[in-house]
C-alpha cells in the first residue's frame, strides 16, 4: 500500500482535504505532528509520498511558513533530501509552498547536481500579494509545455475544467534574480503558471508553482486538494457533465501511479 | 537583560505592498495632505542575554526573507521626512511576538521577550501631519501606543505583584442611593432592586460581600449573560391577536406576559417538537442548538454578537467576536467541529459625519473585516454567509455579527460535570484584558466609553485556539472514548461563568493561583472573571487527566488544573494559595435574580402618506443596484477563504464571472456523502415600522434563500439574535414585543424551529452634547437546512439563452420600506409596509422546492431588495446573458418592477419543461415574466440596460 505521510503544526488547517486527495488517489495516508516528527525524523522513512498541507503554520507570524520552516530546516532537511533521493514525491500546496522554498526543498540544485548538506539559501520567495490582501477565488492553470513535473504531467482538462482555486495573502512569486527564472523556465521547473490575465498576486512571470529538477517536489499555491470532486468546480451546475477527473485528482493519481512505478523499479533493480 | 532592535523592510527596488496599502488607506479615509511615498518596516524588539553570533543568525533565518528583504540592528537613519512607529500597548495581546518567542526558544533554547511593532517613514510630509494619519487609518490608540520617533526602550514592562488581599465590601448598611451608585462605580450595572436582593441576602448570612462574590454575581446576573428583558413579566399594551401561550388577556385590551422569550420564541419550537418535528437535538440549553444531519451526525448553530467592544477596536472587536463564537461551537454537546462561519454588519453610510469618539465608518467596517478575515483564515473556517446593512442610525453602535456551524457524532451531544471531575482549563493564558466585558456589553456606550472600558477590548490570537481545537477534537475522539465529562467555553464572565455554570449542579473549588498568567500582578477578582480569549474549560475524571495533558503537550496548547467540581453544599468556593476569597451558593448565583416586571405599548404606525411623483425607471434600476445595501459584497467576500476543508458546493459567489450573489451557501459537512447543508440569513431592518414584519420578512427571506439553492423547507432550523435600541422605555420595549410576537407566528406558519438566540437590547450612543442616538431595531434571523442530495443544488446564474423566466408568488402594491422608495420618497405609490402571508408564503417554499429536486429549474433566485426588475437583471448578468422581460399590468409599471412582495421566486426553466413547471407549480401562483436571450441586455417595456453597465453599477456599489 501507498502510504501518504502528511506534516501537520500548530495552525495547519488542510491536512484533511489533503488526505482525503491521497485517500481518492488510491494511496493511504497517514498525519504526524511536527512535534513528533521533529523528535523522530525516521517516520519519513516510511513515506512513499510526502504533503506539506496548506494552512497557516504558527500564524505565519514574520511571514508565511517561516517559523515551521526554521524548524524543518533544523531537523529534518537530511530526512526530506533522502525522501526525494529514494524517489518519493512531494506536494507542498500553499502555506506548504512557502515552507519548501525556505527550507531549502525547492528550487532545489541545479539541474544534474545534488542536494547540498546543508540547506541552501533561498532563491525564491513568496511574497505579499500586491494588494496586500488575503485573497481567495478560482484561476486559470496551465501547465508550461517543457515542464518535468510528475504531479502535473498529461492532465486531462478542458478550458472549462483547467481551474484551481486559490486563498492566500504572501503568494507573489519572486526570484533572487532575472537568471533564477531563467533557469527554472529552461530546466523545466515551471510546474504551473497563472493564466496571464488571471495573476492574482502579481508572481514574476506568473509562475504558480515550481518544482525541483526531478519533478518530484511540486510547490504551488494555489489548493488542489480543494478541486476533487466535479460539485467542488465553481460553475458546476453550468456544466452539462465534466468529461474528465477534476484537475486535483488527476495530479495525486498521477503521483501515486508514479510511486507505483518506482516501487517496481526498485524491485526490479533489487532483483539484478 | 539587554534589549536588541532588529529592522526589516524591503530591499530597495523591490515592491512595499504594505505601504502601497498604507497611502490607499489615507487616500480613502479623505486625508487632505499625502505623502508622495510611505516605506514600511517591521521592528522587533527582543528582550534577552543574545550574543551578536545568535542576534544575526535570527535575524537571516528567522526574521529577514533571503530574496526580498534587508534587515539592519538598533535604528537605521530615516528614509524621509517623518517616521512614525506602531506598538502594541504593554498587555496587548501580540501573537506574532509570541510565535517568535516560541521560535528563538525551539531554535536557541533560549526565553526572550519580544514585542513587534511597524515603522512607518511617510516621504513628503511633517511628523505631526504623518502622525494624524496614523491616528485616522493606520492605529488605534486603545491596544497600540503611536511614537514620533524610533522605539527602543532599555527594557519591557513587566507586572508588578500587588495587594492580592479579596476586600470585604461594606453593603449590608448603605442606602438605595449608595447602592445604585456602587453598582455604578464598580461596573456591576444591576438596577436598585438587585442591589437589594443581593443586599438582603447578605444581611441574611449575617456578614459583607467580598469583591470576587459581587463581580461574580454582577456577571451572572447581567443581561448578556440571563437575558433579563426577555424574560421578564410584561405588561403589554397594542395589537395582540387572541390566544397566545402564556399571555393573560385584561379588558380593555391589555395583555400580562409571563417570561417574553418563553412565551414567543421558545414556545414556537416546543409547539413545532410537540407537533412532529423529531430533528431538534438540543435547544436554547447549550452554547448553540443542534439538530440532527443524517443517521450518525448532528449540526449545530450559534450566532452572536460583538457591537460594544467593536465600536471602540474594530480589528479586535471582531476578531474575537467570530472567536468566542467558534469556541461556542467547540463547547457544544462534548466539542463539535467547525466547519462554516457566518457574519453580517451594520454601520453607518461612509460619507456620514461622526461624533466625537466614534470611528468613520468606512474604517469600522475595514476593520471588522479584516478581523473576521484574520481570524476566521487561520482558524481554517470558512466565511461562506453574511451581509452588510447600511444606515447612518449605526454611526456611535455598529453591529458586528458573528455566527458558526459545526458538526458531531450524535452520540455526543452533551454531557455534565462529575462530582470529583477536575477542573481542567486549555487555551490561552489570562491577563488583564476583557475585563467587565459581560457588563460593559449590557450598559450604554457613551463618548468617554474609549477610556473607560478599553480593558475590554482585545486581540485574539487564533493560533492559540486552533491548538486548542486540535487536542479537544483528539481529546474527543479518543480510542478509548471521549477523555472528558464536559466541555464549555470562557466567554462573558470568564473562569468565572464557565465555572459557574459547569457546577451548577454540583458546586466547584477553583484554585485560582493555579491559572497561568500572561504577566504578574493580576488579583485573585481579576483571573475569575477576566475575559481573556481562547480558554476552554473541561471535567475530566482524575485517571484522564495525564492523557489529555500529553495530548494538549503535543499540540503546544496549555493545560492547567484549577481544581474540583463538587462540593457537599453544591456552593461555589474560590480561593487563593489554599486561603477560601469567596463562598457563593449555586441556588443564589443561578435562581436568586429576582423576577422583573416590565410596561410595554406598540401604537401602529401611520403607513399610507404617499407621494404623487412618478419615478423613471430607467434610470432607478442601476441606481438601485449601486445602493451599497444591494450592491456587491465581492470585495469583502474574496477576503474570506471560503474553501477551507474542502466542503464547498455553492460559494457565495457564482456564476461564470465568479461574482453572482448566491442566495445561500452550501457544503457537505460529511466528507464524501452527497448530504448538504445550506447556510443563509435574513434581514429585514427596512420594514421597521412594523417590527413584527421584520420578523416575519425576515424568517421568509432566510427560508427562501435557502429553497433557491436546494434546501428543504421542512428541515430547516433558525436563530434569532436581536439588537435593540434599548429596552427601558414602553416604545422600545413594545417593538420587542411586537417584533417577537412576529417570530412566533412566522416559525410556527413556516414550521422553522428556533434552536438558539442571542440578544443585545442597548444599542445606542450618548454623544458629548447629550444627544441619544438609537439604532434602528434590528433582528437577525440565520438558518440552516438541509440539502438531501447536493446533485439537486442549483444556483442563481442565468444558463442559457431561450430559458423562460417564471415568476412564483403574487405581488402586490404595497411599497412601504422598499428600497425604491427610499431613493424616491415621493415616489407617487401605495406606501403600505408588504406583509408576509403566513399560509402562502410556506406553500410557495414547498412548491418551489418540489420542481427544484425534481430537476426542472435551472437557475432559481428570490425576489427581494429592489424588487423583481432588479433579481432578474442579477440572474442574467450573473449569467452572462440578457433577458427581456414582460410583465403584467395589473399594477403600475413602477410598482411591478420595484415592489418588494415577500414569498416571491423567479426560476428559469427549458421552454420544452415550462408546461411541466407549470403543472407542478399548480398549488400557487405563477406568471411567464420573460425571456433570457444571448443579446447583453436587460428590457422591460420602452427601457433597456446593457449588462455591463448594470453589473459595474452593482460592482462599484461598495468599496472598500
Amino acid at each position: 500500500m501507498t502510504r501518504a505521510l502528511i506534516i501537520t503544526a500548530p495552525g495547519i488547517n488542510c491536512d484533511l482535504e489533503l488526505a482525503e486527495a491521497f485517500t481518492l488517489a488510491g494511496a493511504e495516508p497517514f498525519s504526524v505532528h511536527i512535534n513528533k516528527l521533529m523528535r523522530n525524523p525516521s517516520l519519513i522513512d516510511g513515506a512513499d509520498l510526502i504533503g506539506f498541507p496548506g494552512g497557516f503554520s504558527y500564524g505565519d507570524a514574520v511571514a508565511a511558513g517561516r517559523i515551521m520552516a526554521n524548524l524543518m530546516r533544523a531537523t529534518l532537511y537530511e530526512a526530506l533530501v533522502e525522501a526525494v533521493r529514494r524517489g518519493v514525491p512531494i506536494i507542498a500546496p500553499c502555506n506548504g509552498f512557502q515552507i519548501a522554498v525556505q527550507i531549502g526543498l525547492l528550487p532545489g540544485p541545479i539541474l544534474g547536481s545534488d542536494y547540498s548538506t546543508t540547506p541552501p539559501k533561498p532563491t525564491v520567495s513568496l511574497a505579499q500579494n500586491t494588494s496586500a490582501r488575503f485573497i481567495d477565488k478560482w484561476v486559470e492553470f496551465v501547465v508550461p509545455s517543457n515542464s518535468r513535473c510528475v504531479w502535473t504531467k498529461n492532465l486531462k482538462v478542458t478550458p472549462e475544467t483547467s481551474i484551481i482555486p486559490i486563498a492566500h495573502g504572501e503568494g507573489r512569486f519572486v526570484p533572487r534574480d532575472e537568471e533564477v527564472l531563467q533557469q527554472l523556465e529552461e530546466s523545466g521547473q515551471i510546474a504551473c503558471r497563472y493564466g496571464s490575465n488571471d495573476n492574482p498576486n502579481g508572481s514574476v512571470g506568473d509562475v504558480m508553482g515550481i518544482c525541483d529538477g526531478s519533478g518530484l517536489v511540486l510547490g504551488l499555491m494555489p489548493h488542489p486538494e480543494r478541486f476533487l470532486r466535479t460539485t467542488q468546480h465553481p460553475q458546476w451546475t453550468r456544466i452539462e457533465k465534466q468529461e474528465n477527473e477534476p484537475l486535483g485528482l488527476q495530479m495525486f493519481r498521477n503521483a501515486v501511479a508514479h510511486t507505483k512505478q518506482n516501487n517496481t523499479q526498485n524491485c526490479v533493480e533489487g532483483a539484478v | 537583560m539587554a534589549m536588541h532592535r532588529i529592522e526589516v523592510h524591503p530591499t530597495q527596488g523591490r515592491a512595499d505592498p504594505r505601504g502601497e496599502d498604507a497611502l490607499q488607506k489615507a487616500r480613502a479615509a479623505g486625508i487632505e495632505t499625502l505623502p508622495q511615498k510611505v516605506d514600511t518596516t517591521a521592528v522587533y524588539l527582543i528582550e534577552g542575554d543574545l550574543d551578536n553570533t545568535s542576534i544575526s543568525r535570527l535575524t537571516d533565518e528567522l526574521l529577514c526573507d533571503a530574496v526580498t528583504e534587508t534587515s539592519s540592528q538598533g535604528i537605521s537613519t530615516p528614509h524621509a521626512e517623518s517616521i512614525i512607529e506602531v506598538h502594541p500597548l504593554p498587555g496587548v495581546m501580540d501573537p506574532s511576538a509570541q510565535a517568535v518567542e516560541l521560535a528563538v526558544y525551539r531554535i536557541l533554547g533560549k526565553e526572550v521577550s519580544v514585542q513587534t511593532g511597524w515603522r512607518y517613514d511617510f516621504h513628503g510630509i511633517e511628523t505631526n501631519v504623518a502622525e494624524e494619519l496614523v491616528r485616522k487609518c493606520l492605529a488605534n490608540e486603545i491596544v497600540t501606543g503611536i511614537h514620533t520617533t524610533p522605539f527602543f526602550p532599555t527594557e519591557f514592562e513587566h507586572g508588578h505583584a500587588h495587594d492580592m488581599s479579596v476586600p470585604f465590601i461594606p453593603l449590608t448598611t448603605l442606602s438605595d442611593d449608595q447602592l445604585e451608585k456602587l453598582s455604578r462605580d464598580a461596573h456591576m450595572f444591576l438596577d436598585l432592586e438587585e442591589m437589594q436582593t443581593i443586599q438582603a441576602h447578605y444581611k441574611s448570612l449575617g456578614r459583607e460581600p467580598r469583591e470576587i462574590e459581587l463581580e461574580t454575581l454582577a456577571q451572572t446576573w447581567s443581561e448578556h449573560c440571563v437575558h433579563k428583558t426577555l424574560k421578564a413579566t410584561i405588561h403589554f399594551t397594542g395589537p395582540c391577536e387572541d390566544k397566545r401561550p402564556g399571555h393573560d388577556y385584561h379588558d380593555g385590551g391589555s395583555v400580562t406576559i409571563n417570561n417574553l422569550l418563553k412565551c414567543t420564541v421558545a414556545a414556537a419550537t416546543h409547539e413545532l417538537m410537540a407537533d412532529g418535528i423529531d430533528w431538534c437535538l438540543s435547544v436554547f440549553v447549550d452554547n448553540a442548538g443542534i439538530i440532527a444531519f443524517d443517521e450518525d451526525h448532528a449540526v449545530c448553530f450559534k450566532a452572536e454578537t460583538h457591537n460594544h467592544p467593536s465600536a471602540l477596536e474594530p480589528y479586535g472587536g471582531a476578531a474575537t467576536g467570530i472567536g468566542g463564537c467558534i469556541r461556542d461551537i467547540m463547547g457544544t454537546g462534548l466539542a463539535a467541529k467547525p466547519i462554516a462561519a457566518t457574519n453580517v454588519f451594520c454601520v453607518a453610510n461612509f460619507d456620514h459625519e461622526v461624533p466625537k469618539a466614534c470611528l468613520k465608518p468606512r474604517r469600522i467596517l475595514g476593520e471588522v473585516v479584516r478581523g473576521v478575515r484574520d481570524y476566521g483564515n487561520r482558524m481554517g473556517i470558512p466565511t461562506l454567509n453574511g451581509s452588510v446593512w447600511f444606515d447612518d442610525r449605526y454611526v456611535g453602535n455598529p453591529l458586528v455579527f458573528c455566527g458558526c456551524v459545526g458538526v458531531m457524532p450524535r452520540d455526543l451531544i452533551s454531557g455534565d460535570a462529575q462530582q470529583g471531575d477536575r477542573i481542567i482549563a486549555i487555551g490561552g493564558r489570562t491577563g488583564r484584558d476583557g475585563i467587565h466585558g459581560a457588563t460593559f456589553s449590557s450598559a450604554e456606550l457613551t463618548d468617554t466609553h474609549a477610556d473607560e472600558f478599553s480593558h475590554a477590548v482585545q486581540i485574539g490570537n487564533a493560533i492559540t485556539e486552533k491548538k486548542a481545537l486540535d487536542a479537544i477534537l483528539e481529546a474527543r475522539d479518543y480510542e478509548g472514548g471521549c477523555l472528558y465529562n464536559a466541555i464549555t467555553d470562557c466567554g462573558a464572565g470568564g473562569f468565572s461563568s464557565a465555572v459557574g455554570e459547569m457546577g451548577e449542579q454540583v458546586g466547584a473549588t477553583v484554585q485560582l493561583d493555579k491559572a497561568p498568567l500572561k504577566y504578574n500582578g493580576l488579583t485573585p477578582s481579576e483571573i475569575w472573571i477576566s475575559e481573556a480569549q481562547e480558554r476552554m474549560v473541561l471535567a475530566v475524571s482524575e485517571e484522564n487527566v495525564a492523557i489529555i495533558a500529553e495530548i494538549c503537550e503535543r499540540h503546544d496548547a496549555e493545560l492547567c488544573d484549577l481544581g474540583t467540581f463538587g462540593t457537599p453544599e453544591k456552593e461555589l468556593v474560590l480561593k487563593y494559595k489554599d486561603e477560601e476569597i469567596g463562598r457563593l451558593s449555586m441556588s443564589f448565583m443561578h435562581d436568586g435574580l429576582p423576577g422583573t416586571t416590565k410596561v410595554a405599548r406598540w401604537t401602529p404606525k401611520n403607513e399610507t402618506e404617499s407621494g404623487d411623483k412618478k419615478i423613471d425607471v430607467q434610470a432607478m434600476l442601476p441606481r438601485l443596484l449601486a445602493h451599497p445595501n444591494i450592491a456587491s459584497k465581492q470585495c469583502i467576500i474574496e477576503q474570506y477563504d471560503h474553501e477551507v476543508q474542502g466542503r464547498s458546493v455553492i460559494r457565495p459567489v457564482v456564476g461564470p464571472e465568479g461574482n453572482g450573489p448566491s442566495d445561500a451557501a452550501v457544503i457537505t459537512p460529511v466528507r464524501g456523502s452527497t448530504r448538504g447543508l445550506a447556510i443563509a440569513n435574513g434581514l429585514a431592518t427596512a420594514l421597521e415600522d412594523d417590527p413584527y414584519t421584520i420578523a416575519a420578512s425576515g424568517i421568509d427571506e432566510c427560508v427562501r434563500n435557502i429553497v433557491c439553492v436546494g434546501g428543504d423547507p421542512s428541515r430547516i432550523a433558525i436563530l434569532d439574535n436581536f439588537c435593540w435600541p434599548g429596552a427601558k422605555d414602553e416604545e422600545s420595549l413594545g417593538r420587542l414585543v411586537r417584533c417577537s410576537h412576529g417570530c412566533y407566528d412566522a416559525a410556527k406558519a413556516y414550521r422553522t424551529p428556533f434552536i438558539s438566540g442571542k440578544d443585545s437590547l442597548n444599542n445606542q450612543f450618548t454623544t458629548e452634547g447629550g444627544e441619544t442616538i438609537c439604532i434602528p431595531p434590528t433582528l437577525l434571523i440565520s438558518g440552516f437546512g438541509i440539502v438531501h442530495d447536493i446533485r439537486t443544488c442549483t444556483t442563481m446564474d442565468a444558463k442559457t439563452p431561450g430559458n423562460v423566466l417564471v415568476l412564483v408568488g403574487e405581488t402586490t402594491t404595497n411599497m412601504g420600506g422598499s428600497f425604491a422608495l427610499q431613493l424616491e420618497p415621493e415616489m407617487n405609490c401605495d406606501t403600505v409596509l408588504p406583509r408576509v402571508d403566513l399560509t402562502q408564503g410556506p406553500l410557495n417554499a414547498t412548491a418551489v422546492h418540489k420542481v427544484i429536486t425534481s430537476g426542472l429549474v435551472r437557475s432559481a433566485h428570490d425576489c427581494s431588495e429592489g424588487g423583481l426588475l432588479l433579481a432578474a437583471a442579477e440572474m442574467a448578468f450573473s449569467g452572462n446573458l440578457g433577458v427581456k422581460l414582460d410583465l403584467p399590468t395589473e399594477h403600475s409599471f413602477e410598482t411591478t418592477c420595484f415592489a418588494e412582495t415577500p414569498s416571491r421566486y423567479l426560476l428559469e426553466v427549458e421552454p420544452s419543461k415550462l408546461d411541466a413547471l407549470l403543472t407542478e407549480l399548480e398549488s400557487v401562483h405563477t406568471t411567464v415574466v420573460g425571456t433570457f436571450t444571448n443579446d447583453a441586455t436587460v428590457s422591460v417595456n420602452d427601457c433597456s440596460w446593457n449588462i455591463d453597465e448594470l453589473r459595474n453599477a452593482w460592482l462599484g456599489g461598495l468599496q472598500l
